[in-house]
């Protein structure tokens, strides 16, 4: 017998043998097919200004830091203002993104623009999101050329750019989202949900920013 | 690592002399109870999502082998494979088998538990692979040769003095006079050497939280950012998880996740929550070119239909170990198993047997705090004393406590016989009591009497005393 079968009929005999099986697959068929929600906590439940408040306080509550712009045009003003303030390298590492590619970038003549996935070499990185939760501050990521995983980890900085028509209340809507994207029971190879910096508390339960992911979250939120 | 679950009373004795690991000890509480508590008070909903949270996982161990089907069904069909593994040297061999065909010299990993229960980087450097922690925690105790104290904080036994003596040893590279003296510079030089790691590595291997039936996904909740890392940059990205990781829908991995993070560091979410589904697709600029799930049962189907069952609810937070005061006194080494505190109290029986790990269940004062916090419901202390009860079965409980239970209960069995005894031993003893009213030894309970005075009974037994009150509350009814 394969190991396959043999765990499956443990975890069968250990439940004595059920009446009827097809009742059980019928159940699992039900919940797979409509997901039910469960509980949804009422502080994601807001309208859309609102909500768009919340996830910027929570954002920033959680370490990242918040800029918003009026259009996508302020996108590339916006970046080269964030890395003029810090000192740090005009040149980012960017994905294929069509809405990043409005961003402005020809009016910020100084700033170099790199594109496909990070090789590990980059100071700062800019991706699109594919949602935001307010109730939590998070982002939504999807893996593709579009925005390549590696810009989510490997910059020291990351921004992320997101419309502010994108952001959600809660986790669900962003499921609702990516199976209108992706069809049911199908996701992104990779799908990250980033809330803040990378951060560690393995010595003396000290929280320090910037473990191996990125050491500053910016999110810009397109109006 | 080596089972030393029944030389728990002589760790802890050790334990509680080590000046180092008290201080470090220190940290748990300080940490952990606070913050939990601050999250789960600003989430009105905390409560019933705890509830839900028992009641999807509880659904799912009651259809678990047709949830494993449909997984495994997502997963192939996403690109990836599912291996099977009954044991943990199954596992073990799974794994070395798709290192060895990916020719990896080194691998780099991800936090995870499992992967310490079949003990798999002994086995991967017995065969010449180099495994590569990258959780800073897990990172520093490998360099000391040591086994994670904490599910979620492997290095909590630690202080900074003594991780900055495993740097200066280890990184001989790097200039001998550099100031590490701050928690942020031991960081930022774990960040440095552990880069390279990840670029070099032919294989990243990772736990999982959650897998999850709809979509074939398997779920990393992290912090730091090392186990995307991990599993973004080696070319064959393998899971190692339990059976009972799984959960039906992404909703559902959603209630558990709000309770998650909570209960575990106090955050609303950690950093990191990545959903990852089969390998690289075909106009992917990055990602694995292979995944693969290794599906560990381990003795875990043993536990269903048991009443062992709900421990496999558990999605290791540790808020059980952050709030128990045996943990707190002598730490996660002391327990000589792979999990501590009172889930491993639990689970190491089940999977080890009761024989080997007999002195768990009983490192308990059974104050019911793990039970209070735990976001699944798992009742701890009811298990812990069913396996008390198999120990004493077995007649594993040690000879006096024997003797001393059946002594008690024969008198218990006679009431009157009971009642007689007690009235006359009771006075006895507050006459022995003297005017300090405390024993400071007494025959047969040395252990208890050696720490502490035992308070000397006020002369009346304890049926007395509640006719006594009754009588009087009848009055003061009339």
């Amino acid at each position: 017998m394969s190991a396959r079968d043999s765990i499956l009929g443990k975890i069968r005999a250990s439940m004595g043998s059920p009446a009827s099986n097809d009742d059980r697959r019928r159940t699992v068929a039900d919940r797979l097919g409509s997901a039910p929600a469960g509980i949804i906590p009422e502080r994601a439940k807001l309208a859309e200004a609102e909500r768009i408040e919340l996830f910027c306080a929570m954002a920033e509550q959680f370490g990242a830091t918040l800029a918003r712009v009026g259009s996508y045009g302020e996108v590339a003003g916006e970046v080269s203002g964030y890395l003029r303030d810090r000192n740090l390298p005009a040149t980012i590492r960017i994905g294929a993104d069509k809405r990043l590619k409005a961003a402005g970038w020809e009016t910020e003549k100084n700033l170099e623009l790199r594109h496909g996935p990070s090789d590990g070499s980059d100071m700062t990185g800019v991706s699109h999101a594919t949602a935001g939760i307010a109730e939590t501050g998070t982002v939504a990521m999807m893996s593709g050329q579009d925005n390549p995983t590696t810009i989510n980890f490997l910059p020291e900085h990351h921004i992320v750019v997101i419309k502010a028509g994108d952001i959600k209340g809660d986790m669900e809507s962003v499921w609702a989202m990516v199976r209108e994207k992706q069809g049911k029971g199908e996701m992104p190879r990779a799908l990250n949900l980033i809330t803040g910096p990378s951060r560690s508390g393995d010595i003396e339960q000290t929280i320090l920013l910037g473990a191996h992911g990125p050491r500053a979250l910016h999110v810009i939120v397109v109006d | 690592m080596e089972l030393t679950a029944n030389k728990f009373k002589a760790n802890a004795s050790k334990a509680l002399v080590d000046a180092q690991l008290q201080k470090a000890l220190g940290n748990v509480e300080k940490g952990f109870i606070g913050k939990r508590q601050k999250a789960a008070d600003a989430l009105p909903e905390f409560d019933a999502l705890r509830d839900n949270a028992r009641d999807i996982k509880n659904h799912t161990l009651a259809h678990l082998d047709l949830y494993l089907e449909e997984y495994e069904r997502k997963v192939t069909a996403a690109g990836g494979h599912v291996h099977w593994a009954q044991t943990a040297e199954d596992a073990r061999r799974i794994v070395l088998d798709i290192c060895r065909k990916a020719n990896a010299r080194t691998v780099t990993k991800g936090k995870s538990m499992i992967t310490e229960e079949i003990a798999l980087n002994d086995h991967l450097e017995a065969n010449g692979i180099e495994p590569v922690e990258t959780d800073l925690g897990e990172y520093i105790i490998q360099l000391r040769g040591e086994h994670p104290s904490h599910i979620i904080a492997p290095a909590v036994h630690l202080n900074k003095e003594q991780v900055e003596g495993d740097f200066r040893r280890v990184h001989t590279h790097l200039a001998s006079e550099r100031d590490l003296s701050e928690p942020v510079s031991l960081l930022s030089e774990a960040r440095e050497v552990l880069r390279q790691r990840y670029f070099a590595a032919d294989v990243g291997i990772t736990g999982a939280n959650f897998l999850i039936a709809e979509t074939g996904s398997s779920v990393i909740v992290t912090n730091e950012g090392n186990g995307d890392l991990t599993q973004t940059l080696g070319k064959v990205h393998v899971v190692v998880a339990s059976i009972e990781k799984i959960v039906p829908t992404l909703e559902d991995t959603s209630q558990i996740l709000r309770v998650l993070a909570r209960s575990a560091t106090g955050q609303d979410m950690s950093v990191y929550t990545t959903f990852s589904t089969g390998p690289k697709r075909e106009e992917d600029p990055d990602g694995p070119d292979e995944y693969h799930v290794v599906l560990l049962d381990n003795g875990r189907s043993a536990m269903l239909g048991t009443e062992y069952q709900d421990m496999l609810r558990c999605i290791r937070c540790g808020a059980c170990m952050n709030h128990c005061p045996v943990y707190h006194a002598v730490g996660g080494h002391a327990y000589g198993s792979v999990y501590p505190g009172p889930m491993g109290a639990v689970l190491t029986p089940s999977l080890n047997g009761i024989d080997e790990t007999g002195q768990l269940p009983n490192a308990s004062t059974f104050c019911g705090r793990c039970e209070a916090v735990c976001p699944m419901r798992i009742p701890l202390p009811k298990m812990m004393r069913h396996w008390r009860e198999r120990e004493f079965e077995r007649n594993l409980t040690p000879a006096v406590a024997r003797y001393g239970l059946k002594a008690w209960a024969f008198f218990a069995k006679r009431p009157k016989l009971y009642r007689f005894a007690a009235s006359l031993g009771m006075p006895l003893l507050s006459l022995f009591g003297g005017t300090s009213r405390r024993f400071h030894a007494l025959p047969l309970a040395g252990g208890w009497t050696r720490y502490r005075d035992l308070p000397a009974p006020e002369g009346r037994t304890f049926q007395q005393a509640w006719a006594q009150r009754e009588a009087l509350k009848q009055e003061a009814g009339h």
